[in-house]
């Protein structure tokens, strides 16, 4: 009746997962209980759970990326004060309860956080940096969203019912083949991961459409914004990449659930296929997660610095060449396969060969800092702290493109502290300067900056505390993953590394404080002009929020930085430029599909984790219905009356008026 | 079945600008300015999902090359295959694709009889060539010749049953494409649908293409 699911998938024995998961069943029951209570739900349904409103999407993918870096970096200090424990003992993790926790840790912070961050970010800004209404699939937006939360839960559920894989975050076979791993841990992985995949394809597909086929009037492909073009190499690599991935895992599902030999130890089966395969998938998936990130610096620099950025032809012409070499450079991480000496030389080259556009990409941002008016805003500290750290991180990656220095550092702490180096360094400061940057933009009022600026400090100093030791250790020869070791030399540097994770989680507490405050005080910080930076590009045009349609009148893009140009126009005749004649606006319908489809996915993939195979069958058959019904639909937009258009626009062109006339007075 | 999003009514539901063809003009020679129509943009955005659906191919395609070799004392291509089965299959699949091509004809220029015989006849085609597909590989099968025999067997059978496994799918999306057609007509969103159900089917054919001469015609060669 129910497959493999018995009594004993719940780890009564083991009190560490047994509690964090009450606490977080308890936390979550709390919520629901006063959403409930508090007559919230009919309102959460209506406009955020089957809402296909990009802005709203991207919100809500930023929460779950916000939400999974907590799980994720619990996972973290957990693993830290681990190691700094473990000398000559086994610390308070046994082996088999760390394993899960490493392999969980980085699932969670690739898969769950960098990408719904970066994937957030890119919804909310992209459509409205283009001068558009929406992406171009709205509901298929939605459904993406819900099935990467439906991963999301997948993994969590791994909590509480049977376990997580052990293999750590990429499954090398033959450890994650069933003779090895008889268990449901890489069943978790594989199935939350084809689960989220879906959403992530059909996201690139749909940004893709959108950068490509939809802009306001003269908003051609050289005058969209850095952030647009980095969004759309992006997305491209997803559409390009992702299905690698699926290939992938589809194939370890298939010698997991039916016998079949692609990366068996027996029957011909081939182990590095598999490494091949998941890195080309994976080394892409990097420039996937870094690309949106050094758009937002591109974005933030030249706000805060008052310039247009420098270089703007060279910096898209740099983004669509690392789009190209992400392909050519995946067997750097397995130098020591053994492809032999001219092969690791070509890769080792090619690898060195894509710092080149990432160098141009850094001084194009020191030339627009050059001369300009600086703020230091926080968005614009997390710029500065990103362009340090990440040319660190990229020098040692450098390093370890020199295959002979790899054979050295290969799966060394050396290893994990440069990955953590540019993805921390670059990808989540890079999400936490759009997130402080665009918060006004979704929320029409300001983070408290002195907050913002506290807990950048705290996570910077706590990066070079918890990730510059590692460097070492890995020059002294720790390798990655052990749940503890006999070497008194090692212990002082995974002490200090602790000490690092702790600042870091001050560093959350204070962005947590950070949310807090800023909603308390949400009056004073208020922004009701739309532009609170002095921006220069389209989303910075409208109402902060945004109403549901973006753009009253679509703009009429004339150059670069449209916005600029049209501010400084207002500014030299002193008056905003005529009211535009507005019209009514169809918009689409909300619509329950993604809620739906992610409902009996979920259903889907715990069943097939569980070898409940009836389950399995009544999922299919709902998501297909579900697909039905969404396509029988008659009225699937609705109009926006002119009156409520112009009503809305001409509110927002007061409070600029008033702006301007604020100016005025005080010139 | 990504194409059942995109939402239907009036021309330009965005007021993205369309039917002002002085902007349009000025628009396109910068490639930019958001003119494209509805029917541009879901076709355009299925052409996307579908060089994705072959990224994914390629993936199963490599592995096979790889693997082609690895039969661990079993049988390899040469003995498994009948290149007469296989050409009935082709050749049902390649009409099924000229029908499918009528059918769109039809459904542009309303003509249900049209549209419906090509649809019916798609259909057939289709389920005659899964037919041969899975009495090839229970055949295989049976002889002791499954996935699980050997490496070249496992990617043998998951290149070939994901080609299968989509034309399921799209027979499934036939019989949905032509109760929707029956039951809301030519509406422009669902001959966008068709639109995408026949880049899709065409998509298949360009796939087996490839199996046929990869897998079916070097393996008897090798």
């Amino acid at each position: 009746m129910f497959g493999k699911l018995t009594w004993a998938a719940i780890p009564i024995d083991q009190p560490i997962p047994l509690i964090a998961a009450a606490l977080v069943g308890l936390c979550l029951m709390g919520v629901f209980i006063l959403i409930v209570v508090k007559g919230w739900l009919p309102y959460l349904w209506r406009e955020w759970i089957t809402s296909v409103d990009h802005k709203r999407i991207g919100i809500m993918y930023t929460l779950l990326a916000l939400v999974m870096l907590l799980r994720g970096f619990t996972d973290a200090i957990m693993m830290r004060t681990q190691q700094a424990l473990a000398f000559h003992s086994q610390g308070y993790l046994p082996p088999d309860h760390y394993d899960q926790i490493f392999s969980a840790h980085g699932t969670l912070m690739i898969f769950f956080v960098a990408m719904p961050f970066v994937i957030g970010l890119m919804n909310f800004v992209v459509p409205l940096q283009l001068g558009a209404r929406d992406v171009a699939f709205p509901t298929l937006n939605s459904v993406s969203f819900w099935l990467t939360a439906t991963g999301a839960l997948l993994v969590n559920v791994s909590l509480v019912v049977g376990e997580f894989a052990k293999t750590g975050w990429l499954p090398y076979p033959p450890l994650s083949e069933l003779k090895y791993s008889p268990g449901v841990g890489v069943d978790y992985y594989l199935w939350s991961l084809q689960i989220s995949g879906i959403g992530t394809l059909l996201t690139g597909v749909n940004l893709v459409t959108t950068i490509l086929k939809i802009h306001a009037p003269g908003m051609t492909y050289l005058r969209m914004p850095m952030f647009c073009w980095t969004s759309l190499a992006s997305n491209l690599l997803i559409v390009a990449a992702f299905p690698i991935l699926t290939a992938t895992l589809a194939m370890l599902l298939l010698d997991r659930y039916l016998g079949f030999h692609f990366f068996t130890d027996d029957g011909g089966g081939n182990v590095m296929m598999f490494m091949n395969l998941i890195w080309a998938w994976g080394h892409p998936e990097v420039y996937i997660l870094i690309l949106p990130a050094f758009g937002v610096f591109s974005e933030v620099i030249s706000t805060f610095s008052r310039k247009p950025l420098f270089g703007y032809r060279s910096m898209v012409a740099a983004t669509m060449a690392i789009c190209v070499l992400a392909f050519m450079v995946w067997l750097h991480h397995f130098f020591t396969m053994g492809a032999g000496a001219d092969v690791n030389a070509v890769f080792g080259i090619m690898t060195m060969i894509i710092a080149v556009p990432t160098g141009v990409k850094v001084f194009n941002w020191l030339f627009t800092m050059y001369g300009g008016r600086i703020t230091y805003s926080s968005p614009m500290l997390w710029a500065i702290g990103f362009m340090i750290t990440f040319v660190i991180g990229g020098m040692t990656g450098v390093l370890l493109a020199v295959p002979p220095a790899d054979f050295m550092l290969h799966n060394s702490l050396f290893l994990v502290a440069h990955f953590h180096n540019v993805i921390i360094g670059g990808v989540l400061f890079g999400g936490f300067a759009g997130y402080n940057y665009w918060f006004p933009k979704a929320f029409g009022f300001r983070l408290h900056d002195g907050l913002g600026k506290a807990a950048f400090w705290c996570w910077l100093i706590g990066f070079y505390l918890a990730f510059m030791p590692l460097y070492v250790l890995g020059l002294m020869g720790m390798t990655r993953r052990m749940q503890h070791y006999d070497v008194a030399a090692w212990r002082p540097w995974l002490v200090l590394a602790a000490f690092g994770a702790a600042t870091i989680l001050a560093g959350i507490i204070l962005q947590v404080a950070q949310l807090v405050v800023s909603i308390r005080r949400r009056d004073e910080l208020r922004d009701d002009t739309g532009d609170p930076w002095d921006g220069r590009s389209l989303e910075w045009a409208t109402a902060s929020p945004p109403p549901v349609f973006n753009f009253a009148v679509l703009p009429q893009v004339e150059g670069e930085e449209p916005y600029w140009g049209i501010k400084q126009r207002a500014r030299e005749q002193l008056q905003l430029s005529e009211e535009p004649e507005y019209e009514a606006i169809e918009m689409p319908r909300n619509s329950p599909t993604g809620f739906v489809c992610a409902f009996f996915a979920t259903f889907m993939g715990f069943a097939l984790i569980w070898h409940i195979w009836w389950l399995v069958i009544l999922a299919a058959i709902g998501a297909f219905a579900t697909f039905v019904v969404f396509a029988w639909r008659d009225e699937v937009e609705y109009m926006i009356p002119v009156e409520d258009v112009a009503r809305i626009d001409r509110a927002n062109r007061t409070a600029r008026r008033e702006a301007l006339a604020r100016l005025q007075l005080a010139s | 079945m990504s194409a059942a999003q995109a939402p239907a009514g009036s021309v330009d539901p965005y007021k993205i600008g369309l039917g002002r063809p002085r902007e349009r003009s000025h628009a396109m020679e910068h490639a930019g300015g958001g003119l494209a129509s509805k029917r541009i943009i879901t076709g355009y955005g299925f052409w996307i999902f579908l060089l994705s659906d072959i990224i994914m191919f390629s993936g199963f395609f490599a592995t096979y090359a790889v693997l082609v070799d690895n039969t661990a004392g079993g049988p390899a291509g040469r003995q498994l295959f009948d290149l007469r089965n296989v050409a009935i299959e082709t050749a049902c699949l390649l009409m099924s694709s000229f029908t499918c091509g009528i059918a769109s004809i039809g459904a542009q220029a309303h003509r249900g009889s049209w549209f419906y015989g090509a649809m019916s006849a798609t259909f057939v085609l289709g389920l005659i060539f899964l037919g041969l597909e899975l009495h090839e590989f229970a055949g295989m099968v049976a002889e002791g010749a499954g996935p699980g025999r050997s490496a070249f067997l496992s990617a043998f059978f998951t290149l070939v049953g994901c080609h299968g496994l989509h034309v399921s799918v799209g027979l499934l999306w036939l019989l949905t494409m032509m109760a929707q057609v029956f039951a809301k007509g030519y509406r422009p969103d669902i001959l966008r649908r068709m639109l995408c159900f026949s880049l899709f089917w065409h998509a298949l054919d360009i796939i087996w293409v490839a199996l046929f001469s990869v897998v079916y015609l070097m393996g008897v060669a090798r």
